[in-house]
């Protein structure tokens, strides 16, 4: 039974607050093997307590899927990229150095490539994903497009990112501020900016917004 | 697969294909692509006419396979009997001696031994294990396989121990006027 196309997963970052909840409850799903899939960034972490859950978005067009050389990763008709199947994964992490968001993770002691499948088994039957369904600040939920609208007026979905020329819709949506009036997540935009309380900028060859030496 | 689906299949499954990354239609795509499809059910898809025909035709060939067999066994001939051909004296070989011959020409080796004053056994010499060379152990009344420690009766070339289940193919013989001919091979898979 596919995930209903109402029911959509909503991100948002500026909510979590790295209680590490989902990254437990993401073990308990039936379909996860005691792993969990989740992973929670730390933005800057030497100044910032500031995290970010990552989990699968779900693209359009799976970036993990197009590399896989043994087309093992399938996405079902409901636009959910599911787990590399076990018969056909070679366990070659094609896909986890290809995916623009790094979510695939390679599980050595498996030979298998894992990843969010937005817990498959409970949202195909429509409840929440077990992550969404902990959450406590909801920066990770699970409903329709209406409810969000209800319950977040400042905030709206979008699910269109762009990486340098590569565009990417993915079926999970971002939150990002309404009065940003943005269609478009550039996330590549933001990787020549300094980051916040840093001397040290990512990209070594742009000037030291500050004059000096590097 | 794509085209046959639009036939008849699912259109559901057809109308969520994944985009690719170039953004045509599928039919547009190369062929690899179409043939390696991403979305599950397109990868997944066997239709019912597909299955019934498959299981149609593998349950013909056997049906056929059984009446080959059939046919087989009521009309076939025997293989018309190859000429005598002599292999060898009977003076040329001592009691317990043994050579090497090939009967038919061309064959894979046979073994001649001469057991006794007017008694002489020829076997294929491969194995029936994994094919080494077959040595005769006359004293012992037996032939031996070296490689896997393989054990044949001289007398009716049947496995006796080791590995070899199935006996030696026999060279059918006939001495005469001094000399032995090879008549035939007999086969045999018990």
């Amino acid at each position: 039974m596919p995930v209903p196309a109402t029911l959509e997963f909503f991100i948002d970052p500026g909510r979590c607050i790295g209680c590490q909840a989902c990254i437990q409850a993401c073990t308990e799903c039936d379909s996860h093997k005691g792993q969990s899939m989740i992973q929670l960034d730390y933005v800057d972490r030497a100044h910032s307590t500031q995290t970010v859950p990552v989990v699968c978005m779900h693209c359009d067009s799976p970036t993990c899927a197009e590399v896989c050389p043994a087309d093992a990763i399938k996405r079902t008709e409901d636009g959910v990229v599911q787990t590399a199947r076990k018969p056909r994964c070679i366990a070659y992490s094609n896909c986890v150095l290809a995916c623009p968001f790094g979510v695939p993770k390679m599980q050595t002691r498996m030979n298998l490539m894992m990843k969010c499948d937005m817990c498959y088994d409970r949202t195909s039957v429509g409840l929440k994903p077990w992550c969404a369904s902990v959450c406590p600040s909801q920066a990770l939920a699970f409903g329709t497009r209406e409810e969000m609208a209800r319950l977040r007026p400042q905030a709206t979905p979008v699910n269109t990112f762009q990486f340098g020329a590569q565009t990417i819709r993915t079926r999970v949506n971002m939150m990002v501020p309404r009065e940003a009036a943005v269609e478009v997540v550039d996330v590549t935009a933001a990787m020549h900016e300094p980051t916040i309380g840093h001397a040290i900028l990512d990209d070594v060859f742009a000037e030291d917004p500050d004059g000096g030496d590097l | 697969m794509i085209q046959k689906q639009r036939g008849g299949g699912d259109a559901r499954a057809l109308d969520s294909a994944t985009t690719p990354p170039d953004g045509r239609p599928m039919a547009e795509q190369p062929k690899w692509r179409r043939d390696f499809p991403i979305d599950w059910a397109q990868d997944e898809y066997v239709s019912r006419r597909e299955l019934v025909k498959f299981m149609v035709l593998t349950s013909a060939a056997f049906t056929a396979g059984q009446f080959w067999i059939l046919f087989e066994s009521v009309f076939r001939r025997p293989a018309a009997a190859a000429p005598g051909v002599a292999i060898a004296t009977v003076d040329e070989l001592p009691i317990g001696g043994a050579k090497t011959f090939t009967y038919p020409e061309g064959s894979t080796p046979r073994l001649l031994v001469r057991t006794g004053a007017a008694s002489f056994v020829a076997y294929d010499q491969q194995c029936t294990h994994l094919l080494c060379p077959v040595v005769p152990a006359v004293e012992l009344g037996r032939l031996h396989c070296p490689c896997h420690n393989g054990w044949f009766d001289l007398e009716t070339g049947r496995p006796v121990a080791g590995p070899p289940q199935r006996p030696l193919p026999r060279v059918l013989l006939d001495v005469r006027g001094g000399s032995v001919f090879a008549t035939g091979v007999e086969e045999s898979t018990t």
